[in-house]
């Protein structure tokens, strides 16, 4: 029995091996499905579902579903690229994401995967503007966790690599918010070195390393030069995506 | 009491029986960088008793950044204003180098700071000069509202609007290499600023600078024209006597980024000259009138009374001792020898302005030469410090900034004066003026009152009226209304 298969993703034939998911087989092959969940290094969870792909028919997390021999998946369509679309709009309206005052703008997922969606109007849905105070206790970290997209990255890292429950979510629904494992950031065990601290765990600008701010010019920020997504693009060579500087 | 005419518009009551003091008041209805209004307050006898200009626009800013963190500051306050975000980036900066713990910036992040600021100047005040103001100065004050535009300016002058759109775009492409972006960027951080000039941007900028200054001198010239060929009405057009605040460098020369905080009364004597920024507050203080949202700064050794001032160009040109430019220095001269030393008409604020324009080019000219800008340290730290006041030249006057920020950097207090609250009982003064001169005991409805109170309003802040001139006519009505505010007429265009 060969140990490679192949999936059909909008019609191109892309090679997959036994215990793949649909993402890992696509990323191989330099096809990029948009994600904010998943990171390298994290066991994949499946709970942004911008990932979302129609494998035979049905919708699933492409970061979660492993790959089968000949199926059949719908990635960049119109109506998948629809749903991804609403998605991270949901996302820019729970939070309070007023990009020009912050931070991580250049370097945020969450806006580079907008720009990358192609939103525009920010004026679809009402904005639920979560009035919740900063935790700038910590000396090395601060908390806006008006920001957090519930991606669960931090909560993951911090229980999968640093071994500590620094994060975890409170509250059910539209009430549930990221809390810290004390009162504030600073009564908790995370420390220098902590992977769920790190640069890149936290995609948007809710865990901020404090005194950076924006020591990074605009212009070499991390996705002023490409779009999200294009390093996976650009490893087997396709560039076929035009730029964007981001706001 | 003198009764004026029925309005023509029959579905505003009119009230003809009323005595004692009347009110009328000029609305603008576009809300366009801070919405103003203006009313005239008549005594029982018709005649002119006071007009004051509302500011009714409730910034809150000071209350929104309360909470946030230190670095954030600079980049959020920018919002603002939308003709000169640039310095509050700066002010805001300046501020946040104290609490970082600097207060001398290495050579390169200083002058990167000097190059955005002199490069914002100069395109506000080409903006300010020429598509805002200009339409008044070349058409005449009385010109129809129709002409009175820039799109006007354009099929009349259009080798001088040309220019002026040019000179424009290269104050933005220096804010634009230094800042990051044209609007909004974030070049300057606590401490200092985050990038360099490259090589192809120094000598794309450097390319351009022969011309653009002989557009400037052509500028200043416009200016110093109108003023010499108007000099009658430059003398009784809102002009009067009045204290002066600026920045001025050490030694008494002109500087737009750092001084020494100085105030002059209206003989150019000095009321008070600090070096230590920090203690503003002993010098000035601001009043809280009932009828207005904005404040009224004084010179607290003087009073309430007679201690308001004025800022901006005209105010930076009657303080200093003289300019670090050659040009800008003969024209500095040439301004006194027409107007003397310590020139109280508004209108001379055009004048001024465009020598700090002619300044603007000759400082960015040296300052492009400079490697400091090309290579060498851009940020430093120092001992921590709670508080921090952050002062600048901005294009309508000095900007001030004060902070307090806690052990875990988050803003606990803030508050910003800006020119226009400097300026306040000033313009409240030229348009008392005007409207007296204007209505002469014969109150009259009339466009003509609107568009000199209009012109004296913009030769100090055309944050105010911005809608006018850039989009053409500013819809407006002029109101008049009793003692109790109750409309007696209205008349709109
Ligand atoms: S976290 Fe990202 S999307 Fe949200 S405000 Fe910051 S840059 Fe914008
Ligand atoms: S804090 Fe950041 S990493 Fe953690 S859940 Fe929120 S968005 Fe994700």
């Amino acid at each position: 029995m060969s140990t490679t298969f192949t999936i059909h993703v909008d019609g191109a034939a892309i090679p997959a091996r036994p215990g793949q998911t649909i993402m890992e087989a696509c990323d191989a092959a330099g096809l990029y499905i948009p994600r904010l969940c998943d990171v390298e290094g994290l066991a994949p969870q499946g709970s942004c579902r911008v990932c979302t792909v129609r494998d035979n028919g049905r919708c699933v997390s492409a970061c979660t579903q492993p790959a089968m021999p000949e199926a059949v998946i719908e990635h960049d369509t119109e109506s998948m690229n629809r749903y991804r679309r609403d998605l991270v709009t949901m996302l820019l309206h729970e939070g309070n994401h007023l990009c020009p005052g912050c931070e991580a703008s250049g370097r945020c997922e969450l806006q580079a995967m907008a720009y990358r969606l192609g939103i525009t109007d920010s004026n679809r849905l009402p904005y639920l503007q979560p009035v919740r105070p900063l935790d700038a206790s910590h000396p090395l970290w601060v908390l806006d966790t008006n920001r957090c997209i519930f991606c669960s990255r931090c909560i993951r890292a911090s229980r999968e690599q640093d071994g500590k429950n620094v994060f975890e979510y409170v509250g059910r629904g539209i009430h549930k918010r990221l809390a810290v494992n004390g009162n504030h950031l600073a009564d908790t065990s995370a420390q220098e070195g902590d992977h769920a601290m790190s640069d890149g765990i936290c995609p948007v600008g809710c865990i901020i390393r404090k005194g950076e701010g924006f020591s990074t010019p605009i212009g070499q920020r991390r996705f002023d030069k490409h779009l999200i997504g294009e390093e996976i693009e650009n490893k087997s060579g396709r560039s076929d995506l035009s730029t964007e500087e981001a706001q | 009491m003198t009764d004026r005419a029925a309005p023509t518009d029959p579905d505003i009551p009119v009230n003809q029986s009323r005595s004692e003091s009347r009110r009328i008041e000029i609305d603008p209805i576009t809300r366009v960088e801070g919405h103003g209004k203006v009313s005239i307050h008549l005594n029982s006898a018709g005649e002119v008793d006071e007009a004051r200009l509302h500011i009714v626009e409730f910034r809150g800013f000071e209350r929104f950044i309360e909470g946030r963190l230190l670095w954030e500051v600079p980049v959020i306050v920018q919002r603002l204003c939308g003709i000169c975000p640039v310095s509050h980036h700066l002010a805001a900066a300046k501020a946040m180098d104290q609490i970082v713990g600097v207060d001398q910036l290495t050579p390169t992040a200083e002058k990167m700071r000097r190059l955005m600021h002199y490069g914002q100047v100069l395109q506000s005040h080409v903006l300010h000069f020429f598509h805002l103001s200009s339409p008044d100065l070349l058409f005449g004050f009385d010109a129809p509202a129709e002409q009175r535009n820039i799109f006007a300016v354009i099929q009349a002058y259009p080798e001088l609007a040309r220019r002026a759109v040019l000179l424009r775009k290269f104050g933005q492409d220096i804010i634009e290499v230094t800042a990051g972006k044209k609007i909004h960027g974030t070049g300057a951080i606590p401490g200092g600023i985050n990038r360099h000039l490259t090589l192809e941007e120094r000598d794309r900028l450097l390319g351009q600078i022969d011309e653009l200054t002989q557009w400037c001198r052509d500028a200043l010239k416009v200016a110093e024209n109108y003023c010499e060929q108007h000099l009658d009405m430059l003398k009784s057009f809102a002009s009067f006597e009045s204290n002066f605040l600026s920045l001025v460098r050490e030694d008494g020369a002109l500087d737009l980024y750092h001084g020494v905080l100085s105030a002059q009364d209206a003989l150019g004597h000095p009321i008070f000259a600090e070096a230590d920024l920090t203690r503003f507050n002993h010098y000035l203080h601001e009043e809280v009138k009932d009828w207005s949202y904005m404040k009224f700064p004084f010179i607290q050794s003087l009073g309430p009374e007679s201690g308001w001032y004025r800022v901006g160009p005209l105010a930076r040109i009657n303080n200093c001792k003289g300019m670090t430019t050659s040009e800008a220095d003969l024209a500095l001269k040439r301004f006194r020898a027409v107007l003397g030393k310590h020139c109280g008409h508004s209108l001379a604020y055009h004048w001024a302005r465009m020598i700090e324009v002619l300044h603007c080019i000759e400082v960015i000219a040296r300052l492009l030469e400079d490697s400091d800008l090309l290579t060498g340290e851009r940020v430093i730290k120092g001992v921590r410090r709670e508080e921090g006041i952050g002062m600048i030249e901005a294009p309508r006057g000095t900007l001030i900034h004060h902070y307090k920020v806690d052990e875990h950097d988050q803003v606990q207090f803030c508050n910003l004066i800006v020119s226009t609250t400097h300026n306040n009982t000033a313009m409240n003064r030229a348009i008392t003026m005007v409207a007296k001169q204007h209505l002469n005991g014969q109150p009259n409805l009339d466009d003509a009152l609107l568009n000199h109170v209009e012109v004296a309003v913009r030769a100090y802040d055309p944050c105010l009226s911005c809608a006018t001139h850039a989009l053409g006519q500013m819809p407006l009505q002029i109101e008049l209304l009793d003692a109790q505010g109750q409309r007696l007429q209205m008349l709109s265009r």
